[in-house]
């Protein structure tokens, strides 16, 4: 089923969590709504399940007006980020909870609901504690019960709302493996929230960047990492080095006069070290160097005083440089950028 | 008189001290004589008036104690206790569950003032309680004459003993409910309204549930009040023998007329009463902490 959101608008007292967005999703999609705590994204998702009402705006299903169709009658499987499991109920009760509260008349019969809810503990790999209870469970079992209990009524859309947030880090990189693999058997139209670019870029089809209830890209992961709509969305997929249009007479940035007013930026990762001078290059002293993991992150002091360049290298690359006698703290080195975004400098413009 | 006094309607947390660090304990003659200072003052003012009361009640012999409990006024007494309480306690059930939802479900203008209204019968004393009744519906009262008129009867009758006994005990089960439910959120609420359950089946199946055990210790407090209230029901009652009375009045009278050995004798009902409630509230305390501990345990997981 596919989601159309139309001009939807909501503010709690004097803050503004949805403005004015317009976003589509097309049928059997996984979408992210990425973006920073208080960017919208929770409210937008609650909007969608029916469980906020906006001020104004609608929501289509399928292209049909479901602003104001009840919760319980929109279909939606949700998925929250503290769970939300009966406490007082079973794993097996927990999951046939959505078929138990149907009318008599659409009720399935206990045989088949028995049925139903095995297959979906299989599905979850959790069929062996049918009858434990949820506080028995382990954060990373528990979010799974809350995606059989959210698929038992056979939503037309999953949302899910900050799903992994609550793990820790290893369990939440198997189970957003294991959501893409499940979405890919199902391709029920899926949206989740997080705050997590790297959960965004691995697990979405899309991604829909979001900043202060403003929509600011909207594209695959590729797309917004590669073509960045907007300083924010560059920022907030990854670090940034920012130059300001002053100081290209540095010849770190290229272009001209005309380009004065502008900022550009570039990745850490995407930036040389060299030796000697080169055209476009910039000198800098090294003052820091941490290795995390399979890359190694350096922290150089521009020559004129304008601030601190970060470099991000691999660790051979650090390595070959260092033998070479290039990398040194407190000596100098030379930057080059290989790749260089611009954006015109917005009215305030913040510090990266 | 009221036997069973219980003025604190939150669960005092009695949890033992874990581990106490070495550096903290005193030395062991300060401990002893601490706990010792404790013990007498609980005998002393405690322990000491509670076999008084079963001790005077026996002290003429089994058949006085008999005769006292089984006369016909006493009798009376006992049921008017037991009508009030009947009434009173379901009723409080109802308005302090759906004073709780209200309160920690929702958001609304004006919440810190049903909460502060809803403490109002703790904060204002049991007779005043009584008066507010005698000013609004006695003879000289608001609706006193409309009352006369239609033959209705509510101060220095029944219905006057129970809506004193519904003021006093108002808070006992909305005040035990607020907290455990503001704890506990509406998550659950809204992953069972998602799933398509209505409001009711919400009700029954989810939140219900998570707060049954809370519901049972307002409800045990609040029935342990509404059979000792002595103030407010005092002033609304008359007093009229083996019509107004409520157990805690007729212990009174009996008292004031020298009747000892049956004024104590129906006094050690009461007492076994509180006895029981005791025992239940243990049990069900118990039963809050680890409902409590299950909520916390939950979102520290989170």
């Amino acid at each position: 089923m596919s989601i159309e959101v139309k001009n939807l608008a909501k503010r709690f007292g004097q803050t503004v969590v949805c403005d004015n967005l317009n976003l589509n999703i097309p049928s059997g999609e996984l979408v992210a709504l990425l973006g920073p705590s208080g960017s919208g994204k929770t409210s937008l998702l609650r909007i969608i399940a029916g469980l906020e009402t906006p001020d104004s705006g609608t929501v289509l299903f399928n292209g049909e007006d479901t602003t104001h169709v009840a919760v319980r009658e929109r279909n939606v499987g949700f998925v929250f980020q503290h769970y939300a499991l009966f406490g007082h109920m079973t794993i097996f009760e927990n999951v046939a909870f959505g078929l138990r509260v149907r009318p008599k008349a659409t009720r399935p019969p206990e045989a088949e609901i028995k049925k139903k809810v095995t297959e979906l503990l299989k599905l979850v790999q959790l069929d062996w504690i049918a009858d434990r209870y949820p506080h028995q469970l382990s954060g990373g079992q528990r979010q799974r019960i809350a995606l059989a209990r959210a698929l038992a009524v056979e939503p037309q859309v999953l949302l899910l709302d900050e799903p992994f947030g609550a793990l820790d880090a290893k369990v939440r990189k198997e189970l957003r493996r294991w959501l893409r693999r499940l979405h890919d058997e199902m391709h029920i139209t899926s949206v989740f929230v997080t705050h997590d670019q790297e959960e965004a870029m691995e697990v979405a089809d899309r991604i829909v960047v979001m900043n202060q209830g403003r929509i600011e890209q909207v594209g695959a992961p590729d797309e917004v990492y590669d073509h960045p709509a907007t300083p924010f969305v560059l920022k907030f997929l990854g670090d940034v080095n920012l130059f300001h249009g002053r100081d290209h007479a540095q010849g770190a940035v290229g272009g001209d006069a005309a380009q004065a007013q502008s900022v550009s930026y570039v990745r850490p990762h995407e930036i040389q070290v060299l030796a000697q001078p080169a055209e476009g290059s910039v000198a800098a002293k090294l003052i820091d160097v941490l290795t995390v993991g399979p890359n190694t992150r350096l922290a150089f002091e521009r020559g004129d005083g304008k601030g601190e360049i970060e470099v991000e290298l691999t660790r051979d690359e650090y390595a070959a440089l260092r033998d070479a006698g290039v990398l040194v703290v407190g000596q100098g080195a030379h930057l080059k950028a290989r790749r260089v975004r611009h954006f015109e400098a917005p009215a305030s413009a913040g510090a990266a | 008189m009221s036997a069973v006094s219980v003025a604190n309607p939150l669960p005092v947390q009695s949890v033992a001290p874990p581990d106490v660090a070495r550096a903290t304990t005193e030395p062991v003659w300060v401990r002893r004589v601490l706990i010792g200072v404790a013990l007498v003052f609980l005998s002393l003012f405690l322990f000491v008036p509670l076999v008084s009361v079963f001790f005077e009640a026996f002290k003429k012999g089994w058949e006085v104690y008999v005769a006292a409990i089984t006369e016909a006024d006493a009798v009376s007494a006992m049921w008017l206790t037991l009508i009030a309480a009947a009434i009173s306690v379901p009723l409080n059930l109802v308005f302090g569950v759906s004073a709780a939802w209200a309160i920690a479900k929702f958001d609304f203008r004006g919440k810190s003032v049903v909460l502060t209204l809803i403490d109002l019968p703790f904060s204002v004393s049991p007779v005043i309680a009584g008066l507010i009744y005698v000013l609004v519906f006695g003879l000289q009262g608001w609706f006193g004459e409309w009352l006369m008129d239609h033959d209705l009867k509510v101060i220095f009758a029944v219905p006057g003993i129970v809506l004193a006994t519904i003021f006093v005990t108002f808070p006992f089960v909305a005040r035990e409910l607020i907290p455990l439910m503001q704890a506990q959120g509406q998550e659950q609420e809204e992953a069972a309204r998602v799933l398509g359950a209505s409001g009711w089946q919400t009700f029954w199946k989810v939140t219900l549930p998570n707060v049954k055990w809370g519901l049972l210790y307002g409800v045990i407090l609040c029935n342990a009040r509404a059979m000792g209230e002595f103030g407010a029901v005092s002033v609304v009652s008359g007093h009229i023998r083996g019509e107004t009375n409520t157990m805690p009045l007729h212990i009174e009278i009996l008292y004031n007329e020298y009747q000892f050995a049956a004024s104590f004798a129906v006094a050690s009902l009461l007492a076994s009463l509180a006895l029981v409630t005791l025992v239940l509230k243990y049990i069900v305390e118990r039963r809050v902490h680890q409902q409590m501990a299950q909520v916390q345990q939950a979102g520290a997981a989170a």
